[in-house]
């Protein structure tokens, strides 16, 4: 018996796709925000007001991840150049998209047409963390409903994120939200992330959010 | 939730290094895991069993070595171990904390023959 040093990430099959992703979406000049969350805590919603107020100013793609249905592909159809459901229910991982499956529905998008790609992952706090897509930036939505305490329970994917959502905003008078607790535990984790605070259901700070959107588009396109 | 496709990863790096040793078998594979990496070794072995039939590596021992995590203060630079979820610094009580272990994820060895 001998034995023989391996040291090789484990991970490393994805993240080699990931690469190979964004170095493609970088030759189509495309910016692409990988959005994930608890399930029901906005993510559609977030695209959907995203849409609205960006799509006479950008070419929006959407992939929508979820482990069955086409729910939310029919919800977003209108307003975006091309939206592709992933459906993970038959792939070896169900909870969370994988660079293998962006890969692919890459392959669907006419990309020289698009600015932006939105991908709404699988609705989950643990899984879609360890796996890079591609993407250029994070964002992470929690909503009041959840409580403030998940940056704590789920430290990963908030010390990842470029990008925090709060939200259902408009529930703060019906909840017990601590919103300053809720920050102060993201900027402990991460420093760097950019909070925001919103409600897709009255649209209040949705503005900031497409600001901070078109900014980051404008910065990958004038640094190619 | 997602050990399927990452024990598909091991078997597949396992085969293809052991090959390259011209080793005939493999009789132990040693991985390091974080505490924090969100996967769960009995999880792995289970999947393992059954994907590494027929191969080189069927009948392998996977081995977790596991990796506490280990926060730093970013405020004092104190390097310590969280008491429990809520992240803060035992000396400064500051809660600006940076995960600097716990995310490993890698095979490390193999013992092959």
């Amino acid at each position: 018996m001998k034995k023989i040093e391996v040291i090789q990430n484990i991970l490393e099959a994805n993240e080699t796709i990931a690469r190979r992703n964004q170095q493609l979406l970088y030759e189509h000049k495309v910016f692409a925000i990988n959005i994930m969350s608890s399930p029901g805590a906005g993510k559609t919603s977030l695209i959907q007001q995203t849409l609205t107020r960006l799509k006479n100013r950008l070419n929006i793609a959407v992939i929508e991840g979820d482990v069955a249905s086409t729910v939310d592909a029919e919800k977003v159809q209108s307003d975006a150049k091309a939206v592709i459901q992933i459906n993970t229910r038959n792939m070896p991982e169900s909870c969370s998209l994988m660079a293998a499956m962006i890969e692919s529905a890459l392959m669907d998008i006419p990309l020289d047409d698009i600015d932006l790609l939105l991908i709404e992952n699988v609705g989950n706090l643990i899984c879609p963390s360890e796996f890079t897509l591609g993407e250029h930036k994070r964002a992470v939505i929690s909503s009041l409903p959840e409580g403030d305490d998940k940056p704590i329970k789920y430290p990963l994917i908030f010390i990842d994120a470029d990008a925090v959502i709060i939200n259902k905003m408009d529930l703060l008078p019906y909840v017990d939200f601590d919103i300053a607790a809720f920050r102060h535990s993201v900027a402990g984790l991460n420093p760097e992330a950019e909070i925001f605070e919103l409600s897709c259901k009255t649209d209040e700070g949705i503005e900031r959010w497409c600001s901070w959107i078109l900014a980051q588009v404008k910065n990958n396109a004038t640094r190619q | 939730m997602h050990e399927f496709g990452i024990t598909e990863n091991i078997v597949n790096i396992a085969v293809a290094k052991a090959d390259e040793a011209q080793a005939s078998k493999i009789i132990q594979i040693n991985l390091v895991v974080g505490e924090m990496s969100g996967f769960v070794p009995d999880c792995i072995q289970f999947y393992f069993d059954s994907l590494s039939k027929d191969t080189i590596a069927q009948g392998a021992m996977l081995r977790f070595e596991l990796v506490p995590t280990q926060l730093r203060c970013r405020n004092c630079s104190t390097i310590f171990q969280p008491e429990d979820t809520l992240w803060s610094c035992p000396e400064c009580r500051s809660q600006s904390i940076e995960l600097s272990k716990g995310r490993e994820f890698y095979m490390e060895s193999m013992e092959v023959e």
